[in-house]
């Protein structure tokens, strides 16, 4: 019997939207079970927000106080113990998931597939190279797949699943060699997850200040739209680093992405290609932003959005 | 103390990737080839370590054919102090990799191996994170603030919540992100420099290691590309496509 485990990203108290997403890749393989273990210090509502999840069969839980905060060297010993069972282990491909899951195919010791973008077969995936200005079409080695997948290539499964939840006692010794110090957040706001946002509003150079981009909160507000930001935005300290769209920030896949200042860097626009309709606004008629923009404004970007909060 | 530090020859950042038309890859010949970014900040980092007074030695290291030296002429002109040339002409995926760099780690016996968090050519990574694992070291990935405190490290890190630190026991392995650091220029004095400096060549045999189980790469495609769409000429006419689209 072949089965998927995916480990499911969480803060403690709320699953992450992310595992939904692998979840759906995951459901593609075609195999007997798809899985989902939830590694948490108390993770029972966790489990059942995972047991929820179309598709899932049993929902894995283990609970050690170990497992209070997502630290990779102390999850990837127990998710080994746990992958004896499996064909496939897969997770987001979150900074969780990036940061997690390679730790554990080397123990294992067996490649990583990283951003699974398609399922071919159990065994055959395309992944984007080169900031996504190329696809590989890649087979996994003998043995155990282990994947992190690309969230904005699936949409979320549903919730009408009913799963049952197992808990497990794994007898595995944990290092002490690393420790979680604490957290910042830019959070505390009522927005939603740039990941998870069906709109989104960004910001970039042309923004100018830190000051200025409250137009950008304002109008996401307006919207009830997520906050993005390029790159050039955070290195310049407008905004902090979890609003980075792109090749080494966020990819995302909103219905609505409005882009305001961005120039568009191929590193920018790998990280919105899956949008739905991207809005670009930039005062330079030749920006790159307007090559991949299904509606394109040339004009100020400050004028434009006082007019835009006029007419909404 | 020492620290190894990982360079990785890629296309150029700014190079626009054409696939070869047979699907074989994407097209290299003639093509500008450079350190990885994310490298060239590990190495900025190991030398600002070590000018800070906290590390001895920096040791710059990569793996790949004859021509990868290039890119550690670099790092010995940003300032390493040596480099290691594990010459090959394979294929090398991240396993395999973290394997080379475990066998060096055991024999240079470094506290810190930085390494840039992905290459920008296969984009995987993994290399740091299979290090870590292979050493049974603590890793520090996406690391965006270092400080290096007696036997252990503070890492910041970037995640997708935010910045978190983590406090790891050395030796460690630590991925670097892009704000970590702004690398320095080479000068050309430093260029004249480095020639003098040793590099070592070895090979995978001389380290004792077997290549690792690969993926297969079947065939390589240009993604779909989204077509641009229309320019609106004002505010109003936006408004009325994005609602005419319930968008907004």
């Amino acid at each position: 019997m072949s089965k998927v485990l995916v480990i499911a990203e969480h803060d403690g108290d709320q699953l992450n939207g992310s595992t939904a997403r692998a979840v759906a890749c995951a459901s593609e393989l075609g195999l007997d079970a798809v899985d989902v273990a939830v590694l948490a210090a108390d993770g029972a509502v966790v489990a059942d927000q995972a047991a929820s999840l179309t598709g899932v069969s049993t929902v894995v839980l283990v609970q050690n106080p170990a497992n209070e905060h997502a630290v990779a060297a102390l999850l990837a010993p127990q998710i080994e113990a746990l992958a004896s069972d499996y064909s496939h282990v897969f997770a987001p491909s979150t900074t969780f998931g990036k940061d997690l899951m390679p730790r554990v195919a080397a123990h294992l010791g067996v490649p990583q597939i990283s951003d699974i973008m398609r399922v071919e077969s159990a065994t055959v995936f395309d992944r984007p190279v080169y900031a996504g200005n190329a696809v590989v079409t890649v087979e996994a080695a003998e043995g155990i797949v282990i994947g992190t997948v690309r969230t904005a290539s699936y949409a979320a499964v549903g919730q009408e699943g009913s799963a049952s939840i197992e808990t497990r006692e794994l007898s595995v010794e944990l290092p002490s060699h690393t420790r979680y110090v604490g957290l910042q957040t830019s959070g505390g706001s009522d927005r939603p997850d740039l990941q998870a946002a069906a709109k989104v509003v960004s910001g970039g150079r042309g923004v100018g200040s830190e000051e200025n981009f409250s137009v950008i909160y304002k109008l996401a507000d307006k919207l009830g739209a997520g906050v993005g930001a390029s790159r050039a935005a955070v290195d310049a300290g407008f905004i902090p680093n979890d609003h980075q769209v792109g090749q080494t920030g966020k990819i995302i896949a909103p219905e609505l992405y409005m882009a305001f200042g961005i120039s568009g860097a191929i590193q920018h626009l790998a990280g919105i290609k899956d949008a739905g309709t991207i809005v670009a606004v930039n005062k330079d008629a030749d920006a790159p932003i307007f090559e991949v923009a299904d509606y394109g404004l040339v004009g100020d970007l400050f004028e434009v959005i006082d007019e835009l909060e006029k007419a909404l | 103390m020492k620290i190894l530090v990982g360079v990785k020859r890629v296309v150029d950042y700014n190079v626009r990737i054409q696939v070869k038309a047979d699907g074989s890859g994407v097209a290299t010949d003639g093509v500008k080839m450079s350190m990885n970014p994310f490298d060239e900040i590990a190495v900025e980092e190991a030398l600002r370590i070590k000018e800070a007074g906290k590390a001895d030695e920096v040791i710059a290291v990569t793996i790949g054919p004859k021509v990868c030296q290039e890119q550690l002429r670099t790092a010995l002109a940003m300032g390493a102090d040596r480099a290691i040339h594990v010459e090959t002409d394979d294929d090398i995926q991240p396993l395999t990799g973290a394997r080379i760099l475990k066998a060096l780690a055991d024999k240079e016996e470094p506290k810190i191996v930085l390494l840039g968090k992905q290459a920008i050519d296969d984009d995987n990574n993994q290399t740091a994170q299979m290090l870590g694992a292979l050493s049974h070291w603590p890793q520090a990935t996406f690391a965006s603030e270092v400080n290096i405190e007696g036997e252990s490290a503070v890492v910041t890190r970037e995640i997708d919540a935010g910045l978190e630190q983590l406090s790891v026991d050395l030796p460690a392995v630590i991925s670097v992100d892009l704000r970590l650091n702004e690398p320095r220029y080479v000068k050309l004095p430093d260029i004249m420099k480095a020639k003098r400096k040793p590099i070592e060549t070895i090979t995978l045999g001389d380290l004792n290691v077997d290549a690792a189980a690969s993926v297969k790469v079947l065939k390589t495609s240009t993604p779909a590309k989204r077509q641009a769409g229309i320019k609106v000429e004002s505010v109003d006419e936006l408004v009325t496509v994005l609602k005419e689209k319930g968008l907004i």
